[in-house]
C-alpha cells in the first residue's frame, strides 16, 4: 500500500472536477487543465519539501504523456523515462503507466514495461471516480512502485549508476 | 497519412507473400481447397463430418448456419487464441482479430502459439495459422491497442461495419483482455452500439475464471457492478503476490476458452441453456452460475439508455410464459461517505463500504464503490483559474 508518505502527498492534492474523458472533446479539454493545474501544484508541493521526482508532458491533445522520473538511493540518482496514453474510458479506468527501459528486468511488469499496481491501486482509484487525476496516479502508484523496486532491481544489479 | 488504403493493400501483399514463402519453406502444398458447402458425409477428407453429425443426432437444428456468422476476439492471449482455433474449426463465417502485443517465449507456457512465431505480432501469427487449419474461414485482422482514441473509433466501426456482409455488424464481440481497461472499452463500445458480447477472464492467480453474456440493457453490463471474482478460496496470508504480477496456466486458459466457445456455440446456434455467468474454481472444481440484472445507476449512460430501450421493447412485448428467475442487485443504505484517502487502513479497504450486489455462493466483489449520491467531494478541488492550456503546459514544462 502507499506509504505514509504518499498518502501526505495524496492528501495534498487538489482533487479534480471534470467527469470527461478524451472522447468528450469540450470535457476533455477542461479536464486537461485541471490535470495540468493538479500536476504543476503537486510538482511545487515536491519542490517545497524537497522531494522533487518526476516532469509529465504531453501531446497538445493531452492523449499521449511522457517524462521521466528519479530515485534516489544512497545518495545516487536513478533516473527513467515513462510513458502512458490516456484510455478512452479515462477518467473511469487509470492509465497504465510504463517504463520501457525496465522491461523484461523485473516480474512487477507487465508487457512493454508497464509498471503492476498494488492490489489496493484499483479499488481506491474506482472510489474516487472522477476527483483522482493523473497526479494521483504518480503519487499511488509510480511513486510507491519505485520505492519498492528500484532498491530491489539494484541490489540485484540489474540496474547501475550511469557514471558507474 | 495520405493513403490509409495503401498501407493496408501493402501489408496485405506482405502478409500473402510471407504465406506462400511459409509454404514454400515447408516444402508442401499444404492447405487444402476451400469448401463451398458443408457436407455431412463421413469421409476422411470432409473436415465437417463430425460437426454436421450433431444436426443428425438432433442437437443442432441447424449446423450449416455457423458458416453465416461473424465474431470478432479482442485479445489474442492465452484465452483468446484458443477461443479463435475452436471457431475456426468449428467453421464460423469470420473472425476479426484484435490484439496489440507480440508473441514471446514467455507465452509458451499457453496454449496456440509456437517458438518459431516468436516476435510476430499475435495477429499474424494466428491468422497464419488459422488460415492453414480452415481456409473456409475469413479473416480481418488489427494489430493495435483499442484503448487508445483513435484506434477506438475503428474499433467501434469494424464492430458496427465487419461483418460478412461488409455494413453489417458483428454477430457477437468476445473479450479474451487481460486488463481492466481493455474490457472497460469493449464495455463502453458495446453499450453504445447495443452490441451484444461475451466477457471472459482468468484470475491472476491462475486458479479461477468466468466467463459472462452481455446482452446491452438485459444483463448487466461490466460497470453495472465492482468486478466480481470467483472465490478460489485461498486463504489471503498464504497468497504471496510479492515479486510477481500474474501467474497462468494453460489448463485454466483452456478450460474458460471451452466454456466460452461452448456458451457462443449455444448462442449462435440455438441449443441448450446459454449462460449469463458461469464461474470456474480450479482449486474445488466449483461451477458457480447466476444472470444479474442492470444496475439503473450504472456509471455508463449508454448502459442506462440501453436499460430504457430495453423496458420499452418488454413492454410493448406480448407476454410470454416463461418465468426466468433472476437475481437482482441490492442497492444497500451505505453511510460510509467518500474513502479519505489519507485515513484508508488495509481493513477500511476490504471493509464494504458500498452496495453490494446479491451474489451466489462462489462469486463475490474485488471491492465495493459507494454510492454516487453520496459520493460528494470532500477536500478541496482544483482551483479555478483563467491559464489557458497552453500557458499551463508551458508553465509545466518550465517547472
Ligand atoms: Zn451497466
Amino acid at each position: 500500500m502507499a506509504d505514509a508518505a504518499a498518502r501526505r502527498a495524496v492528501a495534498e492534492l487538489p482533487l479534480l472536477r471534470a467527469p470527461a474523458g478524451p472522447r468528450d472533446r469540450e470535457g476533455w479539454a477542461e479536464r486537461l487543465r485541471e490535470e495540468y493545474r493538479a500536476l504543476i501544484q503537486y510538482v511545487e508541493n515536491n519542490k517545497r519539501a524537497d522531494t522533487d521526482w518526476f516532469r509529465l508532458e504531453s501531446n497538445p491533445e493531452g492523449t499521449r504523456w511522457s517524462g521521466r522520473c528519479w530515485y534516489i538511493h544512497e545518495l545516487l540518482r536513478y533516473e527513467f523515462n515513462i510513458e502512458f496514453e490516456i484510455p478512452v474510458t479515462y477518467p473511469g479506468t487509470a492509465p497504465e503507466i510504463a517504463i520501457p527501459e525496465l522491461d523484461g528486468k523485473t516480474a512487477k511488469m507487465y508487457r512493454g514495461g508497464k509498471i503492476c499496481l498494488s492490489d489496493h491501486f484499483k479499488p481506491l482509484w474506482a472510489r474516487n471516480v472522477p476527483k483522482f487525476g493523473l497526479a494521483h496516479l504518480m503519487a499511488l502508484g509510480l511513486g510507491p512502485w519505485l520505492a519498492v523496486e528500484i532498491p530491489d532491481l539494484i541490489s540485484k544489479g540489474l540496474i547501475q549508476h550511469k557514471d558507474k | 497519412m495520405a493513403d490509409p488504403g495503401r498501407l493496408e493493400r501493402l501489408e496485405r501483399r506482405v502478409r500473402e507473400l510471407e504465406e506462400e514463402l511459409a509454404r514454400e519453406k515447408r516444402g508442401r502444398a499444404a492447405a487444402r481447397a476451400r469448401i463451398d458447402t458443408m457436407s455431412a458425409e463421413v469421409t476422411d477428407s470432409n473436415p465437417y463430418s463430425r460437426l454436421m453429425a450433431l444436426k443428425r443426432m438432433g442437437i443442432v437444428k441447424d449446423y450449416e448456419k455457423i458458416r453465416t456468422f461473424t465474431v470478432a476476439v479482442v485479445g489474442v492471449g492465452g484465452v483468446g487464441s484458443v477461443t479463435a482455433e475452436m471457431l475456426t474449426r468449428c467453421g464460423i463465417g469470420k473472425l476479426l482479430l484484435f490484439d496489440y502485443d507480440k508473441v514471446e517465449l514467455a507465452n509458451m507456457n499457453r496454449l496456440f502459439f509456437q517458438p518459431h512465431q516468436a516476435g510476430l505480432s499475435k495477429v499474424q501469427a494466428a491468422e497464419h495459422t488459422l488460415r492453414d487449419i480452415n481456409p473456409d474461414v475469413q479473416f480481418e485482422v488489427h494489430n493495435y491497442n483499442i484503448t487508445t482514441l483513435d484506434n477506438f473509433e475503428h474499433f467501434m466501426d469494424r464492430i458496427s461495419n465487419g461483418a460478412l456482409e461488409e455494413g453489417k455488424p458483428v454477430d457477437l464481440v468476445l473479450s479474451c483482455v487481460d486488463n481492466f481497461e481493455a474490457r472497460m472499452a469493449i464495455n463502453t463500445a458495446c453499450n453504445e452500439l447495443g452490441q451484444i458480447w461475451m466477457e471472459s477472464g482468468v484470475s491472476e492467480n491462475a486458479v479461477s475464471g468466468h466467463i459472462q453474456l452481455i446482452i446491452p440493457g438485459e444483463s448487466a453490463c461490466f460497470a453495472c457492478a465492482p468486478p466480481l471474482v470467483v472465490a478460489a478460496n485461498i486463504d489471503e496470508k498464504t497468497l504471496k503476490r510479492e515479486g510477481v504480477c500474474a501467474a497462468s496456466l494453460p489448463t485454466t486458459m483452456g478450460v474458460v476458452a471451452g466454456m466460452l466457445v461452448q456458451n457462443v456455440l449455444k448462442y449462435l446456434l440455438n441449443f441448450g441453456t446459454v449462460s449469463y455467468y458461469l464461474g470456474y474454481n480450479a482449486m474445488q472444481d466449483f461451477f458457480p452460475t447466476m444472470s444479474m440484472k442492470p444496475n439503473p445507476q450504472c456509471s455508463d449512460h449508454n448502459c442506462r439508455k440501453q436499460q430504457e430501450n430495453y423496458k420499452k421493447k418488454e413492454a410493448a412485448r406480448p407476454k410470454e410464459e416463461v418465468i426466468e428467475k433472476e437475481e437482482e442487485i441490492v442497492h444497500e443504505d451505505n453511510d460510509w461517505g467518500i474513502e479519505l484517502v489519507s485515513e484508508i487502513s488495509e481493513d477500511e479497504l476490504k471493509a464494504a463500504s458500498g452496495p453490494v450486489p446479491e451474489l451466489p455462493e462462489g462469486i463475490s466483489v474485488a471491492y465495493t464503490i459507494p454510492d454516487k449520491e453520496e459520493n460528494s467531494i470532500t477536500g478541496e478541488t482544483v482551483a479555478e483559474s483563467e491559464e489557458s492550456l497552453e500557458e499551463l503546459m508551458a508553465k509545466m514544462r518550465n517547472m
